[in-house]
């Protein structure tokens, strides 16, 4: 019996970034990206953004929105190096720089967010 | 409308040849006929010496699996219409050691299947007195798409991954091991769950979804297998929140 993979970890937040991806950047994209700008809605002025954004709960969506999506790039680039380029020798050095990404988007973000005046 | 088509038939013959090579045989265009009826028509009139496996012509046993112009197909649901005018390549299975022309070499897959123990796993037998294991029509749903595999190997031939890493136990065993596992009158999840948690079982799937395009019989054993991550994952949590219920 070999041993037990720390692959559900990985899965885990690979799939949540996954679906917090597919379901949350479309909008966002759709309302900061057309409907804003080319004024379907009516756009929020600076202060009204900054006021939501400096509510706790969206620093923690935003948290969520950047970090989960990154350790889904990472778990697929990482089988893209596998099986795409066949360098899976390369396996210690291909996990730290995918995951280690992650967790380097991840610190970046949580760092912007909690000093957002 | 043409008279004859033109097969493509991958050979190899170790006593003879080191490396497969291809021969052509032309065959009569039948807009009736299978590849496997083409490859009937070689062996009957042709060349008595082609070596393939076929058995029931009709889709159950699962053993005419052959690549057809590129694509892992069951043989005798492929029509040769659909590749007018030819020529139509036959070759073995893709990823599976040949043994002679068109016959595969199956005993990873065999002994794959056997590992997941694809069976009903009982903790404790009722007695016969008590009569049969009852099943409400929603819990047949459960995994009544699953038990329509035919074991023909076709998707094991669409796996890239299979193909890059044998180690990989592959779509067919981990779809077949996840149909006993939603099976109500089963209780072997547990028993499955080491073997089928490992790198090489579910986690190897990148869900790359080839072998539910594949699958003849329509089976998703994509689809099982991400099923299966799923609950792998929350048992995985759960062992560390409750590191006492699991061994």
């Amino acid at each position: 019996m070999g041993k037990r993979s720390n692959e559900p970890l990985v899965w885990s937040l690979f799939s949540s970034g996954g679906v917090i991806a597919a379901f949350m950047i479309p909008i966002l994209l759709f309302l900061f990206g057309l409907a804003f700008p080319l004024g379907w809605i009516e756009a929020p002025g600076y202060e009204q953004i900054m006021t939501l954004v400096r509510h706790p709960l969206t620093r923690l969506v935003l948290f969520g929105l950047c970090s989960l999506p990154l350790f889904h790039w990472a778990h697929r680039f990482r089988f893209t190096l596998y099986d795409g380029l066949q360098i899976k020798h390369l396996n210690e050095l291909i996990t730290v720089f995918c995951y280690g990404g992650a967790v380097v988007g991840t610190l970046l973000a949580g760092y912007i967010l909690w000093n957002i005046p | 409308m043409i008279d004859t088509i033109t097969l493509e038939v991958a050979r190899y013959r170790p006593e003879q040849e080191t490396e497969p090579t291809f021969e052509r045989f032309e065959v009569p265009f039948n807009k009736d006929w299978v590849v496997l009826d083409a490859l009937n028509y070689i062996k009957d009139r042709l060349d008595g010496s082609l070596s393939y496996r076929w058995s029931c012509r009709m889709g159950v046993c699962g053993s005419c699996g052959m690549m057809v112009n590129g694509e892992p197909k069951l043989t005798c649901a492929t029509f040769l219409s659909k590749y007018v005018p030819g020529p139509i390549r036959v070759e073995p299975l893709r990823y599976f050691p040949v043994v002679r022309d068109l016959a595969v070499e199956m005993t990873d897959f065999m002994d794959k299947l056997k590992s997941v123990k694809p069976w009903i796993i009982r903790q404790e037998e009722r007695p016969l007195s008590e009569g049969e294991y009852l099943q409400t029509p929603v819990q047949l749903d459960n995994y009544k798409q699953f038990s329509m595999c035919i074991n023909c190997m076709i998707c094991y031939a669409a796996c890239p991954v299979y193909g890059l890493d044998h180690h990989f136990i592959g779509p067919a065993a981990l779809a077949l091991a996840q149909r006993y596992n939603m099976d109500s009158r089963d209780q072997g999840t547990d028993e499955r769950l080491d073997l089928l948690s490992q790198h090489e079982g579910i986690w190897g799937c990148t869900f790359v979804g080839e072998c539910t395009k594949a699958c003849p019989k329509n089976v998703d054993p994509a689809g099982a297998i991400q099923q299966y991550k799923l609950k792998a994952a929350t048992e995985w949590f759960k062992s560390f929140l409750m590191p006492w219920g699991r061994k």
